[in-house]
């Protein structure tokens, strides 16, 4: 056979089989693209270890820190003294947000303190601006490191973004919002239960 | 049918038996010819031609040390430090292939980073050349991101707290961010499923997306032939008796021979680095890394390696806007994009800088000075320059290396988005007719 035989050849019936299977094809390769792509949402171990983590805190000293993990993030819980819980109301004309109305947290935390008992402050211990875990500054003024006027809070160290000490945001850091408050509850007095809402909430 | 009449193959000694059956069952002579011995390249290559090849021996020497790297690590959250630790000490010449590979990395940055320094001083992205140079961005972007994962494999410090960082990058866009973040790390946070992904990516995807990209490149280049520093097409001067560029001589012996000689010396370099500093002071290795992954600690002072740091300096430049990091991020996203329109944005009538006129070499010293200082301000914390303008309105306290880099990153976007303008008004000299050299 040396040349194509041109007759009887319907051009209009061969290009619309010719679109047809070739939409078909890249409809089938896309559908076999799908398997590859959900394979990378979190296995069911990973959601598995995303469950509630326990704490007892009636051993936390007056101003100690404990750093939990929680969905392997860490997750501080702050024993504030008095002096710090009411040195966090003069910090609001300071502060990006002070209301944490951009932020997340539980509805029930309110207030400058943003916890259930205004002396134990429990948060994520992550830089909303690119997810670092910024370092407990606690002293006051030049103590800290951090300068004459420093009032005690949470310095990031990749960006130098600062926070108070119920981690909102000070104006002109990177971070764009308070750092996140995650769901938590009381299970007894000294028993605290991180990842699960409070009762009746 | 292909030609099986071809003539033997002659000029191969003992071997001519053989190479001329192979050759009539593989196109062997015409791609010899076609792609080596009569590859006719300009005549006027200098310095600057050396690192196009440099850039593919490393891709060899990375590919190779990869291989026998893989046979000893261990890419899990549990074992991967231990493993990297294993090879450095237990498995014989197992500190060589590790820090040939990690010095590697940077050499093939340097390298790339000197070619495409080489493509814009003499405009080798002009017509006939935009797809060598889109596909060369598109190599650039993948050793970007072949780089980015191959850093979290030793699940260092920085390699856990750097991936934190670029995958949070994506957690910053809109709407999508969030699922997104958790659907590249594969968890809630960076952990063994990241990195047992990270690592199929590094050893097997990018690697394949980086070959087939270097052949593309370098089918375009023999297609449409080498740019030279002068910036005068060869092709237009074909001598009619032997029917090559006047100015034009065959790749093999010529330029094989001038590009062995670049390797010895590139190899010098490279072992000098591998023997006696494979850290280079920090900038290679960082020393953070050496302190096994902890996702609750972060290291005091976070920084990528340098080949990063440019458009690391501009992400940290960029405000928050709108409660929002991720103008930041979309502004280092650009400032990679904006390469693939470089072809289009020059308008100047000679390709070379040895013909352009005034402004386009200010801009150009501009671009590199600029380039150079982001880079080194990305290394640096913000707080490097110390703070100015206490009290002052509008900047009001703030560090003078922030306003540094949001100076220098409107520098780098104004050499782009102003060159349609100061490429076509300005004093250009003529081109010679022929090469000069």
């Amino acid at each position: 056979m040396t040349a194509i035989v041109r007759d009887n050849v319907d051009e209009k019936r061969r290009r619309l089989l010719l679109v047809a299977t070739s939409g078909a094809g890249a409809v089938i390769a896309g559908a076999a693209a799908a398997p590859l792509l959900v394979s990378w949402f979190p296995s069911a171990k990973a959601l598995a270890a995303g469950a509630p983590v326990e704490a007892d805190i009636s051993k936390l000293e007056l101003g100690q820190q404990i750093t939990l993990e929680w969905r392997g993030k860490p997750v501080w819980v702050l024993r504030r003294t008095p002096e710090m819980v009411s040195r966090l109301a003069q910090n609001a004309s300071l502060l990006a947000d002070p209301e944490s109305q951009a932020s997340k947290q539980p509805d029930y935390v309110k207030g400058a303190g943003r916890s259930i008992r205004p002396e134990v402050f429990i948060v994520e211990g992550v830089c909303t601006h690119l997810g670092c875990s910024p370092t407990l500054k606690k002293e006051v003024g030049a103590a800290s490191d951090m300068g004459a006027d420093w009032p005690g809070g949470y310095y990031c160290p990749c960006h130098n973004s600062r926070f108070d000490l119920a981690a909102r945001v000070f104006k002109g850091s990177p971070a764009p919002t308070n750092m996140t408050v995650p769901p938590h509850r009381y299970a007894s007095e000294s028993v605290v239960v991180i990842g699960e809402d409070a009762k009746g909430a | 049918m292909a030609v099986l009449n071809k003539p033997p193959v002659t000029g191969a000694g003992v071997f001519n038996g053989a190479l001329t059956w192979v050759d009539q069952r593989f196109p062997l002579v015409a791609l010899w010819k076609s792609q080596l011995a009569e590859y006719y390249a300009p005549k006027n290559f200098n310095f600057w031609y050396y690192f196009g090849s440099l850039a593919l021996l490393v891709l060899v020497i990375q590919i190779t040390s990869g291989i026998f790297l893989t046979m000893n690590y261990k890419p899990s959250a549990q074992d991967a430090f231990a493993s990297v630790e294993y090879i450095m000490r237990d498995v014989p010449g197992g500190w060589f292939m590790r820090y040939v590979h990690s010095t590697g990395a940077s050499f093939f940055f340097i390298c790339v980073y000197l070619h495409m320094a080489r493509g814009l001083m003499y405009g080798s992205y002009r017509k006939p050349r935009e797809l060598i140079w889109i596909f060369g961005v598109m190599i650039y972007l993948a050793l970007m991101a072949e780089a980015f994962f191959g850093y979290l494999l030793p699940w260092g410090q920085m390699s856990y707290w750097g991936a934190q960082v670029i995958i949070n990058l994506f957690g910053t866009i809109p709407l999508i961010g969030e699922p997104l973040a958790v659907w590249i790390r594969g968890d809630y946070n960076v952990s063994d499923a990241t990195l047992n992904r990270f690592f199929a990516l590094h050893v097997i995807a990018l690697p394949l997306v980086l070959l087939g990209l270097v052949a593309a490149h370098l089918m375009a280049l023999h297609e449409v032939g080498s740019n030279n520093p002068d910036g005068v097409e060869i092709y237009k001067d074909i001598d009619p008796k032997s029917g090559h560029p006047r100015d034009g001589i065959p790749f093999h012996p010529y330029y094989t021979v001038k590009d062995l000689f670049g390797v010895a010396v590139f190899l010098i370099v490279f072992t000098v680095v591998v023997f006696f500093s494979p850290e280079m002071g920090g900038y290679f290795l960082e020393y953070n890394n050496f302190i096994p992954a902890d996702p609750l600690k972060t290291p005091e002072h976070i920084a990528p390696v340098w080949y990063f740091t440019p458009f690391y300096a501009m992400l940290r430049a960029v405000p928050p806007l709108f409660g929002s990091q991720f103008p930041g991020v979309a502004v280092m996203g650009i400032a990679t994009l904006i390469l693939f329109a470089l072809p289009w944005l020059d308008r100047g009538k000679v390709k070379s800088i040895r013909y352009r006129g005034p402004k386009f070499r200010v801009w150009f010293a501009l671009f590199i000075v600029s380039f150079l200082i982001l880079g080194y301000l990305g290394v640096e914390p913000t707080t490097v320059w110390g703070e100015f303008g206490k009290g002052l309105p509008i900047v009001g306290g703030d560090y003078v290396a922030l306003w540094a880099a949001r100076v220098l990153t409107v520098v780098y976007f104004l050499f782009f988005l102003l060159m349609p303008w100061f490429t076509a008004h300005d004093r250009e000299k003529a081109e010679p007719q022929r090469v000069t050299w």
